[in-house]
């Protein structure tokens, strides 16, 4: 992805791509079984991911700590402690997070907006730019629905789709500003997404939850009164609508990447930009458009909690969703379905993580340390293949700008 | 650029392209914006007066300076800056940057001065050096920067930068705790570190892994591992004082340190930059040699020769016999002992004891500065003061009111954007950074 095709003829001998031709290669993987493999691996990358987070739990479980000095003379005493520490909490964390209709809602709930903001890092990949911008597109989306909820005064169904609207507005114009830069200026979009987070995070969000037009009644706390019931999104037990909108984004946005002719300037773009220019293609456009449309879907990420679960608008209300949705596009390869089932699995690790925590005692940053290490092995297929004795080489590569970008 | 053309009469016209024009007009409206803004200031004065002190040392007594006339200055060179560059005066180079750089100066001085100015009552606040709380804050950023840059121009991107500051910071705690001596956490940082660079380099090289997601998956490794171990350590104050509450480093020219401490205490004495630049902990101390360390080597040695062009063109160097991944394998473990250093600054340079994601987003900071600086050791080390200089007087200024407070803490944030969509513009990375390299 860096300029090395700009200048002169490329090198004999050097299979130098044409223009478009990156994406040739991966056609096959798609038709038929060729990505079985690629299930069979990420599947033990997550089971090795398990097991070394056995290794963890045993090792942090006390009573088998404390079996450990003697383990030559009396194993049975580790093994059967630590054993049962590790069946307590991978059966909490399983029940906790699909065990029944309940934990699979607050699940589906918990990955909603994760998949949402997964969606627009991955939208943004494609066209090569590294958005690490979600958890900002994010805060400004929640401030904008989060106002057009609980100060507005409308008819439930136009209320809804006029806080969504304003949500998806405000991560679009905070996405935009990066995109904008980068298109005009050259900026590079890593640093303005970093510092484009900041000012959201550190200076907007502050500033306005310290204005009265945000603030409750009669409260001085930096806390926004909850959006309107006119304004909650319709729900089915604890699944709310926003759910079923993730999904639905998906979808757009499978379709945008891989149906329209905007997608197919985002990826040619995303694979040359210089080619892509030769080709008449207005790159500085496409960057405007993939960092805007990445900031609607991190807005409707947004509007997730605060329209779906009611939550008024604080300090933390957006928690670590905008830098998980980075790892989770990264996981899904970049594509929408991966990122839908990347979502799924992060938003169960999380609701499990909990669970395990309450009723096991496991400190639930385990669940953290197991996130991260399943995508550290999902995306070194070569490592699991090689620790696991597995033949094959499908799905060795991921689909992303490999470099910075130019 | 501009191109020189030889015409048949012989004569040589300058032909400007639209980027030059572009790039003058740019340059024209950021100055103009500058010489504006100072005009305002000025104008804006009712009390000139302001107290001043320039080393921060506890005796000293603050000075008188009139503020009209120091902003007055500031105009007056901005304005010669404006007009040579309308009138197309400043060629691209060193006269630009020259030019660029002293407009930004006039106008942070000129701000600064502005603001303590129209101080009624006796509490009437000095201003102090700048100096000091920019290299403190700096030093992370700057360490940061040197292991990103390393890693980069050898080929290899590192993001994970954050991921190496918090695996440092804790085991600099741990290590300082357990050792009972400050100094010994920087070991105990530069082992974290250079075991997070291995864990790159591993998967980076050997798995191939796309460097990106492996840098992101790196940090979330980091936050959940030190969180998870954070969470192990035992409540009970004894355990606890042997793995997570280390004494501080206190600033080198009293640390006792035998030769570094007398050393310190001398260049402590210089009038200004001493008590400003040179009061400062073994770790800042460590930051200036280690910029002058990589700059030195990675533009001088035959070494840093040999990672560049590997960053460059892998393939070049491996025909000419050069072994990619080993040069690639050193860049990546000498960039994590600068990156444990950097880390480091979070326990036993800075706050103690280590706390939950205690490196709050300074690694992504120090990736921004990688950049803004250009892939370049100096350049990234100015970009990292420049941030660093720009969170001081955020909390400086905090206190007179005279901008809203809230406005300056977005301060640092805005000025980096604006300086990198003003200033900076595209750049361009290492040829090769992030492409792993297969022998075939």
């Amino acid at each position: 992805m860096t300029d090395a095709t700009t200048t002169g003829p490329p090198p004999e001998g050097e299979a130098a791509p044409p223009p478009a031709s990156p994406e040739q290669p991966r056609r096959p993987e798609r038709a038929g079984a060729a990505w079985l493999p690629d299930v069979t691996t990420t599947l033990a990358a997550i089971g090795l991911a398990l097991v070394i987070g056995a290794l963890l739990i045993g090792l942090s479980d006390e009573e088998a700590v404390e079996a450990l000095p003697y383990l030559f003379s009396y194993p049975q005493d580790f093994f059967s402690a630590a054993g049962r520490a590790i069946w307590d909490s991978y059966s909490a964390l399983v029940s906790g997070s699909v065990g029944d209709l309940d934990s699979i809602g607050t699940t589906l709930v918990r990955s909603a907006p994760l998949i949402c903001a997964g969606l627009g890092v991955t939208l943004a990949f494609r066209a090569g730019l590294f958005n690490i911008g979600a958890q900002g597109q994010l805060v400004v989306g929640a401030l904008f629905a989060g106002y057009v909820g609980f100060t507005w005064d409308l008819p439930a169904p136009i209320h809804i789709v006029a806080a969504l609207l304003a949500g998806m507005i405000g991560g679009a114009l905070w996405g935009a500003t990066a995109g904008i830069l980068k298109a005009r200026t050259g900026a590079h979009e890593v640093i303005t997404t970093i510092m484009l987070n900041y000012l959201a995070t550190k200076f907007l969000l502050n500033y306005l939850l310290s204005k009265d037009a945000f603030q409750r009644a009669g409260s001085d706390n930096a806390q926004s009164p909850a959006p309107l019931d006119s304004a909650i999104l319709p729900s089915l037990g604890t699944v709310h609508a926003g759910v079923a909108l993730a999904f639905l984004a998906a979808v757009a946005v499978w379709w945008l990447i891989e149906r329209s002719t905007f997608g197919f300037q985002l990826r040619a773009v995303g694979a040359n930009a210089d080619a892509a220019r030769t080709a008449g293609m207005n790159v500085a456009r496409v960057y405007t458009m993939a960092m805007l449309l990445a900031g609607l879907l991190a807005g409707l990420a947004a509007t997730m909690n605060i329209l779906g679960k009611g939550d008024s608008l604080s300090g933390g209300m957006a928690g670590t969703i905008g830098f998980d949705a980075i790892t989770v596009a990264l996981l899904g390869r970049a594509t929408p379905l991966g990122t839908v089932l990347a979502g799924l699995l992060f938003g169960a690790l999380s609701v499990g993580g909990v669970a395990m925590q309450a009723s096991a005692g496991t400190p639930d940053e385990l669940a953290y340390v197991l996130q991260a290490l399943i995508v550290l092995f999902v995306a070194a297929p070569a490592l699991v293949r090689g620790a696991l004795r597995m033949r094959g080489q499908g799905g060795a590569t991921t689909v992303m700008a490999k470099g910075w970008g130019s | 650029m501009t191109v020189t053309l030889e015409t048949q009469t012989g004569e040589v016209a300058k032909v400007r392209g639209p980027a030059d024009v572009r790039r003058q007009v740019k340059m024209v409206v950021l100055f103009a914006l500058v010489t504006l803004a100072l005009a305002i200031f000025y104008l804006d004065i009712q009390d000139p007066a302001v107290r001043y002190l320039l080393d921060n040392t506890p005796g000293e007594e603050p000075q008188e300076a009139n503020a009209k006339v120091v902003v007055a200055v500031a105009f007056a060179v901005s304005l010669v800056a404006l007009v040579l560059a309308a009138l197309n005066k400043l060629p691209p180079g060193a006269l630009t940057v020259a030019a660029a750089v002293l407009v930004g100066l006039a106008f942070l001085v000129g701000f600064i001065v502005w603001n303590y100015t129209d101080q009624s009552g006796p509490g009437q606040l000095t201003i102090t050096n700048p100096l000091p709380g920019t290299v403190k804050y700096a030093v992370p950023l700057v360490f940061g920067a040197l292991a990103g840059t390393l890693c980069e121009r050898a080929g290899v991107i590192n993001i994970a930068i954050e991921g190496q500051f918090l695996m440092a910071a804790f085991f600099a705690a741990v290590v300082a705790s357990f050792a009972g001596r400050a100094e010994y956490g920087l070991l105990g940082g530069i082992a974290a570190g250079v075991a997070m660079a291995a864990l790159l380099a591993v998967f980076a090289m050997r798995y191939r892994v796309n460097q990106v997601v492996l840098g992101v998956v790196l940090i979330a490794l980091a936050t959940g591992l030190t969180d998870f171990l954070l969470s192990q350590i035992p409540s009970d104050q004894d355990v606890r004082d042997k793995l997570n509450n280390p004494q501080t480093l206190g600033p080198l020219p009293d640390a006792g340190i035998p030769f570094l401490s007398s050393l310190a205490d001398s260049l402590t004495g210089i009038p200004v930059l001493g008590p400003t630049v040179f009061n400062q902990t073994l770790l800042a101390y460590l930051m200036y040699v280690s910029v002058i360390v990589v700059a030195f080597v990675l533009f001088q040695t035959r070494w840093g020769l040999r990672v560049r062009s590997v960053g460059e063109h892998p393939k070049a160097a491996d025909t000419v016999g050069l072994k990619v991944n080993r040069l690639r394998w050193q860049a990546v473990l000498l960039g994590g002992v600068f990156a444990g250093l950097g880390g480091a600054y979070f326990t036993v340079g800075s706050n103690g004891a280590f706390a939950s994601d205690m490196s709050a987003g300074n690694g992504f900071i120090a990736l921004a500065a990688v950049i803004m600086g250009r892939w370049h050791p100096v350049y990234a080390t100015f970009a990292a003061l420049f941030f660093g200089l720009m969170t001081t007087l955020s909390f400086q200024l905090k206190f007179i009111e005279k901008v809203p407070s809230d406005l300056l803490v977005a301060l640092p944030y805005l000025a980096t954007i604006i300086a990198v969509a003003g200033l900076v513009g595209r750049v361009r990375p290492p040829a090769a950074d992030g492409e792993p390299y297969v022998k075939s």
